[in-house]
């Protein structure tokens, strides 16, 4: 047998194979080191020092940067180890905007929490830093004022999901952490994931709440508020009345819903199995007819905007199919609110939703008929468990109630949509069924179920192979697009979701610390799928009934019009362009000359364009005349190099038609002066 | 000239060129940069972060730390004077004063108004034997007083004026 190495913790040998630090092996050893900047998932920062220990021969250290070596002897709580960590947190406290009564992360706070645990029951450090406003997009909101300067939300968005919208600014005691150029979140390429606000360890970084919005909804005797309930929140919900992660809380969550008050109580899953239908029906054409492949799944808002901001080339690779948060709203506006006895205007929906992003989404002008939203109202599972408890609803006392029909009825396939792989799983469910002809018998497709990052899975389907992917996170959705693009790996059908492990682990989910809370909640929802009759969309008898009623058949236009969308290219960043070139005299007198640079025209060659142009205006002596400036993103970078000559944009620019135009413009000017 | 933006916006291209236009040569890219702006401006910062394959947000955060970058237009002489221990202890405040009161400068404004001086303190120039010092653009005035330096001021104006006139 292979003796293990050991680790002598404070008088105890304790063994370690292949922990990464030191302080995974303390915690091994049933000891929580305290943290604020060590987030398991990504990279070693040690900045908040709560994790120094006294080392034998070495003296204190932070255990979260110090390899293990066997032989080691550490102590966690000798008399420097807890001065230094309660000095720490007492300075890093003292530039804390401390307003714990009425901050959103009041109970779920890492700061709080250590505070009280450590001990430190006072402060003797002078405020220096000065107040600044608070930054509210529309689903996350940022106070700078709580920032610890922890760095893990920069971390999370760069390592993680790749963006890298947030980064630390200034230096010192200015040291602040932001978007670029001290912009807004809304301004900037924030992709509203929220996961930043989820390993936030303070109120820096919170979803923005709209429980007001729904209260006021409910206490309008005018309006019907109907609600859907996101696959992902009946796993997490529980965490805050003392349940375990991954327990089963849906009748409760119907129950405490009615007394608030909501009119109808319906399910997310409900048209996450319309989803399937449409968006299997969608890959079986194209997989049939020479369509566009690999297909990428459209149901994560994170993911949406990302492919807008910074893939527009594969937009006609995403499914058109708009999200299940979407087509629910739509088909409850448009299909049901005549069932209900109730006008459009006057129907209300409420979603409630494990993530931030959604909050994003159903704001979209896509979503929008008439300047009313299909969606009304977004709120976290934490602005639930906030409903519930301002109610004063004794949630662990209520009887489970059932959902209403037809909408609240669903199969298993669209509640397994809220762990990553589970949207595949049940579009393969149906396209089984589609494709073979035949009744699929086990549907577990445990090859696409996991934990890992990029999975990947062959199917035959009559006879043919179809290659399948499985990423969650955007980095590695990033990795695996410029795979396809250098031509490593083919796919044809490919799941993304933007948080790790999916919807599950949003941010809008309650706050948990335990190290095993994502396995559990998507156990929690592979057993739910398993509790319940029917496990494949198409099995849906209302969803059946839908489709005979109104819709006609997957894909057909009424459901194009209802269900699908076109999303365009996006830009990344509010800002100013670069002036190249600018004669004397009034601005307004001069034919603006805009030549896009951003990345999509960079790449096909705007650079070159642009120097073209400025030589040909040199030529012609139109120095004077014109104001050329070099500018970031026309949202059409699909068809770059863009550029825009005086109210005309040209796409697909090339030298001859740019100075056609141009020359087109000036003699207007000309003709007019 | 009309076409100086576009001289300089030729040169950054070239910059980023020079240096393979690798991230990691991001300090540099900067620094040459400035030199044709005589600061970073941000839309020049967007277009290096987005040649360079860096979020806005992380050139931002490289330009905002080191107090070499400046976010802000400098003037055309730059006056920096050192306020580094050794020069701190042979008054180089009564100096920093009489420079903002000749130019109608505080710290919060470094840079007159016709874009002509800017006046900033470092923390040493590594020429403590000379203190106090002052380095207008790249020439070093040592062992200054209130009264030599503004001497030099006047004397940088009174060439500006020159080639006005």
């Amino acid at each position: 047998m292979e003796t293990s190495k050991l680790i002598n913790i404070d008088g105890r040998d304790v063994p370690f194979t292949d922990e990464k630090n030191l302080l995974e092996v303390i915690r091994k050893a049933n000891i929580d080191i305290p943290t604020f900047c060590y987030v398991s998932e990504l990279s070693v920062y040690g900045a908040c020092r709560m994790c120094t220990v006294e080392i034998e021969g070495r003296g204190l250290q932070t255990s979260c940067s110090t390899p293990p070596e066997a032989g080691l002897k550490v102590k966690t709580n000798t008399e420097p180890v807890r001065q230094i960590r309660k000095i720490a947190l007492e300075l890093i406290l003292a530039n804390h905007e401390s307003e714990c009564p009425t901050c959103t992360k009041s109970t779920s706070c890492k700061l709080q929490d250590l505070s009280k645990r450590l001990g430190v029951t006072k402060v003797r450090f002078r405020q220096i830093r000065k107040p600044v406003p608070t930054d509210d997009s529309v689903a996350i909101v940022r106070n700078p004022n709580k920032c610890i300067l922890c760095g893990d939300c920069v971390r999370m968005c760069s390592e993680v999901q790749g963006i890298g919208a947030i980064d630390f600014a200034h230096r010192g005691h200015d040291t602040v952490v932001q978007p670029a150029y001290g912009k807004s979140l809304e301004e900037v390429q924030c992709i509203y994931c929220g996961q930043c606000a989820r390993v936030c360890p303070t109120g820096a970084l919170t979803p923005r709440s709209e429980v007001d919005e729904v209260w006021k909804a409910l206490n309008d005797k005018k309006k019907m508020v109907v609600v859907q309930i996101a696959p992902a929140v009946r796993v997490a919900v529980g965490e805050a009345f003392g349940y375990h992660a991954g327990d089963l809380t849906t009748g409760q969550i119907v129950a405490a819903l009615k007394m608030m008050g909501f009119n109808k109580v319906f399910d997310t899953c409900f048209t996450a199995d319309l989803t399937i239908l449409e968006e299997g029906n969608e890959f079986v054409r194209r997989a049939t007819t020479g369509g566009v492949l690999p297909m990428f799944t459209s149901c994560c808002p994170g993911w949406v905007k990302f492919v807008e901001q910074y893939h527009p080339e594969i937009l006609e690779n995403l499914s058109t199919c708009r999200s299940p948060q979407q087509m629910f709203g739509s088909v409850a506006k448009n299909i049901f609110a005549d069932q209900f006895g109730v006008k459009k205007e006057d129907l209300i929906v409420v979603s409630i939703m494990p993530c931030t992003a959604k909050k994003f989404e159903a704001k979209r002008p896509e979503f929008k008929t008439d300047g009313v939203a299909d969606v009304d109202h977004v709120i976290t599972t934490q602005e639930l468990v906030q409903m519930i408890n301002e109610y004063g609803i004794q949630f662990r006392n209520l009887r489970p109630e059932a959902l209403d029909m037809p909408l609240g009825f669903k199969t298993g396939a669209g509640v397994i949509f809220g762990n990553t792989g589970g949207v595949m799983e049940a579009a393969l469910r149906y396209v089984y069924e589609v494709v073979e002809g035949k009744t699929l018998e086990n549907c577990d497709f445990n090859e696409v179920r996991g934990a890992a990052g990029m999975r990947s899975a062959e199917v035959v389907l009559a006879g043919k192979t179809f290659k399948i992917a499985i990423v969650h996170s955007l980095s590695n959705a990033r990795d695996l697009l410029e795979k396809i693009k250098k031509g490593e790996c083919e796919y044809h059908f490919i799941e993304v979701m933007t948080c790790p492990g999916g919807c599950i682990n949003g941010a809008g989910q309650p706050i948990n610390f335990e190290p095993d809370y994502k396995k559990k909640r998507t156990d929690g929802l592979y057993e739910a799928d398993k509790m319940l009759q029917l496990h494949k969309s198409q099995d849906n008898p209302y969803i059946k009934e839908l489709y005979a009623k109104t819709l006609g058949e997957p894909g057909s236009e009424q459901a194009h019009h209802l269900l699908h969308t076109h999303y365009n290219a996006r830009r990344r960043m509010k800002g100013r362009s670069m002036v190249i070139v600018n004669g004397k005299g009034e601005d307004k007198d001069k034919l603006e000359i805009r030549v896009c640079v951003g990345t999509s025209c960079y790449l096909r060659g705007a650079q070159d364009l642009l120097h073209q142009l400025a030589k040909h205006i040199a030529e012609k002596g139109l120095q004077e005349k014109v104001l050329v400036k070099a500018t970031f993103c026309f949202e059409k970078c699909n068809k770059g190099p863009t550029v825009k000559i005086g109210t005309t944009v040209i796409t697909q620019c090339d030298f001859a038609k740019a100075t056609a135009a141009i020359d087109k413009a000036v003699g207007v000017l000309a003709a007019k002066g | 000239m009309p076409t100086v933006m576009l001289r300089k916006f030729e040169k950054v291209c070239a910059i980023i060129e020079k240096h393979d236009s690798d991230p990691s040569k991001l300090i540099p890219i900067l620094q040459e940069v400035q030199e044709e702006y005589r600061y970073l401006p941000e839309e020049v910062m967007t277009f290096v972060a987005m040649t360079l394959g860096l979020s806005p947000a992380k050139v931002y955060g490289v330009a905002s730390f080191y107090a070499h970058f400046s976010l802000i237009p400098k003037g055309k002489h730059v006056i920096r004077l050192c306020d580094g221990t050794a020069c701190h202890v042979k008054r180089s405040e009564g100096i920093l004063n009489a420079l903002h009161a000749k130019l109608g400068l505080s710290a919060r404004m470094p840079t007159t108004k016709d874009m002509l001086f800017t006046v900033e303190t470092v923390s040493c120039l590594g020429a403590c034997g000379l203190a106090p010092v002052m380095v207008v653009n790249e020439k070093v005035y040592g062992q200054m007083s209130p009264e030599k330096a503004v001497a030099v001021v006047e004397e940088i104006m009174k060439k500006e004026d020159g080639k006005n006139v």
